[in-house]
């Protein structure tokens, strides 16, 4: 119910039809008693939300005397950063499109696939939760699980005779790291393709049928077409999701794998890569990063919305 | 037998505990317009989508030109069907659409294009092709879903409720387009609605349900003028009830506030000083005004309505208050409050109802 | 129909199992620490230690400040924005969109350059001003989840018409805030506080590197000295997030129904 007019036209003050106000500015018409309800919201938003971000992408511009250069930037092509950046990305896609692909068949499992209504009440309830996972505690979990003491690797091997670590799989690298995430980036998914699922009308599919299509045509001309925008949408959150993760990786791995979360936090720690401009240049590539992944994710949400009047 | 194109043989369906369809057997010919009708929860809906494949019957048969289809999925029947919702695909153009099942069932490319544009002529939007679903309003898209059912020549039309979310005005003129496409291409149609007026405008035959069962099924005209049961008298139309008294059962004669009137027929139970209602249609009362039917009564103007070209009467008749039109005369003034009438009605426009 | 049944159920086991052997596995590991039988040795090793009663009820201050500064700061921009100011609307839900897009580590960084000894507001300088500035970072990361439980709970009661009501009566915009909207806002409220609460017990990255004695630092220097007591306290950090979420929906059972609306 908000709208954003700096024009004179009388209109209606929401919730209270009847009452008219002319609304002439922005502030104008209205005292400072409003503006000091957001103010601390907004002093708050400033200081410790944008100027800190703000500054630190400056300070990517600062060299180590002071003045403005862009060494920094240039700087971050030495091979340890990209390769750092090019782990990063990895990490960060392959966990996005398993937990992607993952997320969807389960939500079309729990929401088309008929099974009992409390199914899908559970799980929605825990992806709430296990989508807030990241951190320390998932870390244990699966070494506890997966590590070379962890409950699975000791059943394959004494129940089923195979030794995971023998075969080559190992917790503590690119692909335990994935699978770990997976397990906070599949929830993520079911929650938020869920109500784009539950918005593929029943009258769809019967339509569809009427005119002779089977499921796989349904799915291929009607279904997956419209989820698509939704699909790559919600991969793109993901994706940035997973690249602004470190806590579960420093507890996995350590620094043994080297992507960019841990690099930077290395270097606040102990300017490692001995400029802190260096540092302030890497989060800026950080920020890029996420920013640009999460705005691809509104702005396709926003455009899907249109569609599905 | 075999010559019914549609036939619903002991059709039964129950959810559970609750049964919706008790027992339909109906038979439809080859380009009839076919009404549902009744109220919500009659079961009309579900008897469509057991035609449809989309619920499978409890027990019974459906046939279509002789063939039970009842193991067929939806997607082999072959039948057309146009829902409330409209249901057009959001991410494709009408073309797109409308040229959908033909698709499906590998019709090529320029058939294809020929056959949509020759769909959008029929229903009056031809160039609409390239536009999408949410740039067209809610009577053009279901005129484009009629398209796209009937494009790939379905031997059957099922209509749900089409025009329950469009508004008055649209419904009107849009049903009436139905019924000309329909009539043009000869299809069979299967139409569910609860608007009585809709179905008695448009069909050719109404099928009245209620609670799942059929209480009457015939044409418009049979189904209002001889309505079989007290719900299809109520249902379809207008009803006035006098109540009288039974008077003498042997000659079926009644008492109306003192007044004697020998009716066609009586409940068989009516015992001398039952209580019995006489339902007619409103427009089966009129004045007498010299030109008595076989019935007369007299009673008191309790009000006077002048709406122009029709004058609105309310007479009191003993316990009755009876609402009856009668045209402007120009040289004759409107009677006037409490002034006695004479009002007139034919015996054989007694409805005899069971209850 | 049978068919796209059993291929549901398939993937729903499947799903399960993933997620819930990692669970599993975590509370059975943590029952190994003595050979050969379960035990709770490693629980006892963990709560009976120092550092976790201090490192726990540090961060339980630390949230409840974080709580409270949250509520001050978003009951009345959205008491506000909703009653008054509905075009300010996007600029706060953009607002509370920047903690989702801005990775903890990122702001943590711009919180140290900014905030230390240079700066205007030399935060940094003392244990109290770090302190400080990590329970605002935390008001921060809790800052989506506290406005929107808010801003659903004022929805639910009609703010416009309960303060008409008590402005009529005499009252003020403090007296109207403090008195008539929160405690009919308490269960959303209360659902914003689980949630903070939730976040900041098991935080780890702000809080190490602003090197404050926090639970999760605590925890991740178990897991890097210790074999069994970890998954302790994973089970224990668990229990408590769970305990949180579980609190907030049963909290949502006790909301108030929306109220009759003339609009």
């Amino acid at each position: 119910m908000s709208s954003n007019s700096g024009t004179s036209t009388p209109s209606a003050t929401p919730g209270s039809p009847g009452v008219v106000s002319v609304r002439r500015g922005f502030l104008s018409g209205h005292g400072w008693g409003e503006v000091i309800g957001v103010a601390p919201f907004l002093i708050f938003a400033v200081l410790f939300l944008v100027v800190p971000t703000l500054y630190l992408a400056y300070g990517a511009f600062v060299g180590r005397d002071g003045q403005f250069t862009l060494q920094n930037i240039i700087d971050l092509g030495t091979p340890q950063i990209i390769n750092s950046f090019w782990i990063s990305i990895r990490v960060s896609a392959a966990s996005a499109i398993l937990g992607a692909l993952i997320g969807l068949i389960l939500a079309l499992a729990i929401i088309r696939g008929r099974l009992p209504s409390g199914i899908r009440s559970a799980v929605m309830t825990f992806s709430g939760v296990a989508s807030n996972f990241a951190g320390i505690p998932l870390a244990f979990a699966f070494l506890s699980t997966l590590g070379r003491l962890g409950l699975v690797t000791v059943i394959l091997k004494t129940v089923f005779a195979f030794d995971i670590y023998r075969a080559g799989f190992n917790l503590l690298s690119f692909w335990g790291l994935t699978l770990t995430y997976c397990y906070f980036q599949i929830p993520l998914m079911v929650l938020i393709i869920a109500p784009a699922i539950d918005g593929l009308r029943k009258e769809w599919t019967e339509a569809a049928e009427t005119l002779g299509a089977t499921r796989f045509q349904f799915w291929r001309y009607v279904g997956l077409p419209i989820l698509w925008p939704n699909l790559l949408g919600t991969l793109s959150l993901l994706f940035a999701n997973a690249f602004g993760a470190i806590a579960t990786a420093y507890a996995l791995t350590g620094s043994s794998l080297n992507i960019v979360p841990i690099l930077l936090y290395a270097q606040i720690r102990g300017d490692v890569l001995q400029n802190p401009g260096l540092g302030a240049a890497l989060a800026l590539g950080m920020i890029l990063i996420t920013a640009v992944a999460n705005v691809i994710y509104l702005v396709i949400r926003t455009r899907a919305e249109r569609w599905l009047k | 037998m075999a010559d019914h194109f549609l036939r619903l043989e002991n059709l039964v369906k129950a959810f559970g505990a609750n049964t919706v369809v008790k027992n339909v057997s109906l038979a439809f010919e080859k380009g009839e317009f076919i009404s549902l009708l009744g109220p919500s929860g009659c079961g009309k809906t579900t008897i469509l989508r057991m035609i449809a494949g989309f619920e499978r019957p409890t027990s019974g048969q459906i046939l279509v030109e002789g063939k039970d289809i009842s193991p067929l999925p939806p997607n082999q029947r072959k039948i057309g069907m146009v829902f409330q919702a409209y249901a057009l695909f959001p991410n494709m153009s009408v073309e797109d659409n409308v040229g959908f099942g033909l698709r499906i069932a590998g019709v090529p490319a320029d058939e294809r294009r020929a056959r949509v544009e020759e769909m959008l002529k029929l229903i009056g939007l031809p160039g609409y092709g390239k536009r999408f679903p949410f740039e067209m309003s809610g009577g053009q898209q279901q005129r484009v879903a009629l398209a796209r059912a009937l494009a790939p020549k379905p031997r059957m039309l099922l209509l749900d409720e089409p025009l329950s979310a469009l508004d008055a005005k649209i419904r009107v003129s849009l049903r009436q387009e139905i019924r000309a496409i329909q009539r043009d291409l000869g299809i069979t149609t299967v139409f569910v609605t609860h608007d009585q007026e809709e179905a008695l405008s448009i069909s050719d035959r109404i099928v009245v349900l209620s609670a799942g069962n059929v209480e009457q099924f015939g044409a418009p005209f049979e189904i209002y003028n001889k309505p079989a049961t007290k719900f299809v008298a109520t249902f379809v139309g207008q009803i006035n009830t006098l109540k009288a008294t039974v008077a003498d059962a042997a000659t079926k004669t009644v008492t109306l506030d003192g007044q004697k009137a020998v009716v066609p027929a009586l409940p068989a139970t009516a015992r001398n000083g039952d209580s019995v209602a006489l339902t007619l249609r409103p427009e089966a009362i009129v004045l007498a005004n010299g030109t008595p039917r076989d019935i007369v009564f007299e009673g008191d103007v309790s009000d006077v309505a002048f709406l122009g070209s029709v004058i609105r009467l309310k007479v009191k008749l003993g316990e009755n208050a009876i609402e009856l039109d009668t045209f402007n005369d120009q040289r004759t003034p409107p009677p006037a409050l409490n002034q006695k009438v004479q009002i007139t009605l034919s015996g054989a426009d007694v409805f005899v109802l069971g209850d | 129909m049978k068919r796209s049944k059993t291929w549901a159920w398939v993937v729903f086991i499947l799903g399960a199992l993933y997620f819930i052997v990692p669970l599993l596995a975590t509370v059975q590991f943590s029952l190994s620490i003595r050979r050969g039988t379960l035990s709770l040795d490693a629980y006892t090793n963990v709560i009976q230690s120092p550092q976790f009663q201090q490192t726990f009820s540090y961060s339980l201050i630390v949230g409840a400040a974080a709580i409270v500064v949250g509520l001050f700061i978003v009951v009345p921009a959205a008491y506000f924005v909703r009653l008054r100011a509905p075009q300010l609307r996007p600029v706060i839900e953009f607002v509370t969109l920047l903690p989702l897009i801005i990775p903890p580590i990122i702001l943590v960084f711009g919180y140290i350059r900014m905030y230390n000894s240079s700066s205007i507001l030399p935060l940094t300088n003392s244990a109290l001003g770090t302190d400080i500035l990590l329970t605002l970072a935390y008001v921060a990361l809790a800052l989506p989840y506290m406005y929107r439980a808010v801003d659903t709970g004022l929805r639910t009661i009609d703010v416009q018409t309960l303060t008409e009501a008590a402005n009529i009566l005499g009252a003020n915009t403090v007296t109207i805030l403090l008195r008539v909207i929160f405690p009919n806002i308490i269960v959303a409220v209360l659902s914003g506080a689980f949630l903070t609460l939730a976040i900041v017990i098991g935080e780890f990255t702000i809080a190490s590197l602003l090197n404050r004695p926090a639970f999760g630092v605590y925890m991740q220097n178990v897991g890097a000295n210790r074999a069994y007591e970890p998954a302790a306290l994973a089970v224990i950090s668990f229990v408590i997030t769970w305990g949180a979420m579980g609190m907030i929906q049963l909290l949502a059972r006790f909301a108030p129904k929306t109220a009759i609306r003339t609009d």
